[in-house]
Formats: structure tokens, sequence, C-alpha cells
């Protein structure tokens, strides 16, 4: 069974003026549609890993052939990724409420400012292509960055130190913003906290905590 | 003790107006990417070099392995970057011009032609994961020549020498051609400068 292209939540349009319609239509149709199907090419004579959730796909990284590891790494990573990331926006930002991942938040950083602070330094340094992760690992909160398509859920053998469970994660590939942004990079990740979905993100965190 | 001193990186003027490698690559990237990424490179990369002779003035170790990466990316940047302006130029000016000389014999018999140099570059390109440029470099143990990708910034050192370069990162081509980077990877050939790698084979 094939991976398919997940719809978005939310029109291509919604996320403006912070992310713009043509960049969310090529990353959407394009580049999240590449992954997918170079994923699918790579796994189409293993049924056994091609009909797991991506997500699940990911933590079982260590089984897949050593040949396909690459392939999967890149397109894999990318379609779980991408998948994970438009349900990680919504057109329907609002500040992050008083709660448990607040709380968790403040524990793990002393404020949410400095939370926020970690984010954006870790997003603007990431070197060439990759991601930056507010993560749930062993109970505490940490932000990390991966290179490329990696996910923290590929575990510590591929991702080291990076490894654990998404709560929210930034895409910092040129190509989430260059056409609005060009070589901008901070004003995206300023831009980022107008989307960003903290409703899926409070799910992740109980997930990730039970 | 010893003093480590330096002079800063600039950022080179194109021999070029922004505008000249069309319809190959477009002005607004020659500019954005000349005047505010290489520029960036260049600042960044002399705010590190301040910071590392500081930190070998004071003996600082630790400090001086922490800067490292950041020696290696923008410094990396900058060079990679003062090598690709150079090896393109406008179709008036040698752009898209097949080599001639030493190198072109190099690359019949490595190679089998120009062609297949090219066709083998291109995929090379096309394989980098991320951001990263590929090259045509010369081997200084065999003397010969080959093509090799490299990571993010990360310059040719060592062994090999650069001849050609094309930058593969986003940056490069995404206002034009947006994912479409196989047509990138084309139509660069047309500005392609040869003259400059047939002068950096014959220094190398």
């Amino acid at each position: 069974m094939a991976y398919t292209l997940p719809a978005l939540p939310y029109g291509y349009d919604a996320l403006e003026p912070h992310f713009d319609e043509e960049t969310m239509r090529i990353h959407h149709t394009k580049h999240h549609q590449t992954y997918i199907t170079n994923l699918n090419n790579a796994l189409k004579d293993n049924n056994e890993l091609s009909t797991l959730d991506v997500q699940d796909l990911m933590t079982r990284f260590n089984d897949v052939p050593a040949d396909k590891k690459p392939v999967v790494r890149n397109h894999g990573g990318g379609h779980a990724n991408h998948s994970f990331f438009w349900k990680n926006l919504t057109p329907n930002n609002t500040a992050l409420a008083d709660g448990p991942l607040k709380s968790a938040i403040e524990k793990a950083f002393g404020s949410y400012e400095a939370f926020q602070q970690a984010f954006e330094k870790a997003a603007t340094t990431v070197f060439g292509s990759g991601w930056a992760w507010l993560i749930l690992k062993d109970g505490a909160l940490k932000v990390v960055t991966t290179a490329n398509q990696d996910s923290p859920l590929m575990g510590e053998s591929v991702v080291g130190a990076s490894a654990g469970y998404p709560i929210i994660g930034l895409d910092v590939w040129e190509h989430a913003y260059y056409l609005k942004y060009r070589n901008l990079r901070p004003d995206y990740i300023k831009a980022y906290w107008k989307v960003v979905n903290w409703e899926y993100a409070t799910k992740r965190y109980k997930e990730g905590s039970s | 003790s010893t003093t480590f001193v330096r002079t800063k990186v600039t950022l080179p003027d194109l021999k070029y107006d922004y505008a000249a490698l069309e319809p190959a690559i477009s002005g607004k990237i020659m500019e954005l990417h000349h005047s505010k990424h290489h520029q960036t490179y260049v600042n960044s990369y002399n705010d590190a070099a301040d910071k590392l002779s500081a930190a070998s003035n004071t003996g600082d170790v630790v400090a001086q392995i922490a800067l490292q990466p950041l020696i290696n990316f923008h410094g990396g940047g900058h060079i990679n970057h003062t090598l690709f302006w150079e090896n393109l130029a406008p179709k008036n000016s040698g752009g898209g011009a097949p080599p001639s000389g030493e190198l072109s014999k190099q690359i019949d018999s490595t190679f089998g032609s120009l062609e297949e140099v090219k066709k083998k570059f291109n995929t090379a390109l096309a394989g980098i994961q991320g951001s990263g440029w590929a090259w045509l470099v010369k081997d200084t143990q065999t003397g010969g020549i080959g093509i090799k990708t490299y990571a993010n910034q990360d310059p040719v050192v060592g062994q090999f020498k650069p001849l050609l370069g094309v930058d593969a990162w986003e940056h490069a081509y995404y206002l034009q051609y947006n994912n479409r980077k196989a047509e990138y990877f084309t139509a660069i050939w047309d500005v392609i400068n040869w003259k400059a790698a047939e002068e950096r084979f014959a220094k190398a």
C-alpha cells in the first residue's frame, strides 16, 4: 500500500500573510509529493515497512534494509516531517494557554520567552537545510535541530541528542520561506509564532507523556 | 607568545552585471545571491575570525574549537561563492563556450566527451540531499579530474583542487525555478565559464 499526500487541514492561503499561498502550494503539492513518490518507489517491494504509518516507519528506521536507508532517511523523513508540519500549523493561532505544556516549558527553560529565544536561535543557526524542534525526551522538553530531513523519531543512532518526540517543528529549508522572505530566515522564524498550532502541540505533549 | 593577526575578507565585485546571466539565472537571484547571501558569509566569517584571533591570543583552546564550525561554514561560503562568480560568465564573454586545451583533453579521456561530463555533473547535483555544491576537481595525487559533491558550505580542500563549481542550495535557483532544480542544472551550462576552469587546472 502506497503512501499518499495528506490534505492540508486549511486552504493554501489560510496562513497569509505569515506563510504565503504560493509557498504553501509548492511546498505541499511539489516538495512533499516528491518525498512521497520517492519513498513509495524505494519501498515498493517491502510490504512490511510500507504499510506502517510514516511516523512509525521513522521509529523503525533501523529495520530498513541497508541499501534503502539513504532514500528512506531523506524521503521517508521528508514525508514524516511535512505530514507533521501541516498539522503543526493553523490559521487559528492563539498564544499558548496555561496548562501542562506551558508549565513544562517554563520548567525546562525558565520562562516561555527563554524558550522562544532558544527555539529562534536554533532555527536561525541551522547550517544549510534542516529543522528546528521542541521535543519531549525522557520526560523533559528540549530544543533541538536536525539536518536535511532527519526526524527526531529516527532515534539516537541516527540523530544523536536530537532524538525524541516532536511537539512543534519548523522547516528551515530555503524552500519553506524563500519566495516571501528571501534570505531573511529570522523574519520567517518570527512569523512562525503567528501560525504555530499550540492545540496540536498540547495534544502531542499529552501523547508523548503517556 | 604568538599574536595572530589577520586581514578582513571582502565581498568581491562581479565581472558582469546582475542581469547579464539571464535567462539562465535571473538578475533578481544574482543580486540577492551576491549582495545578501555572499555578503553575509563575508561578514560572519570576519566576525568568527576576529573571535578566533582573540581566543588564540589568550590561549583559549575550548573557544577556538567552538568557533571551528562557524569558520568552516562562513569561510567556506565565502570561498565557494568567490569561485562560483568567476566560473560563470555572460554568453558574450565566453559563458557556455566549450573548454579547450589540456582540460578539454582530460575531460575527453576521463569522461569521453563534454556532454558526458555535464550529464555526470548534473546527476551529482541532483543527488545532493539538502544544501551543497558539486565541483569538477583536480586530484593532486593522480593529476586526474573527477566530480565531487560537498555538503552545506564545505570547501574543496586538501587532496582535491576546485576547478568548476555549481551551487545547489535552493537560494541559488528558487525564485526562478522553484522546485524544478533539474531545469536550473540544465540551464546553467549556458553561462559556465570554462576559461576559469582551464586556468585553475593549469595552476592546480
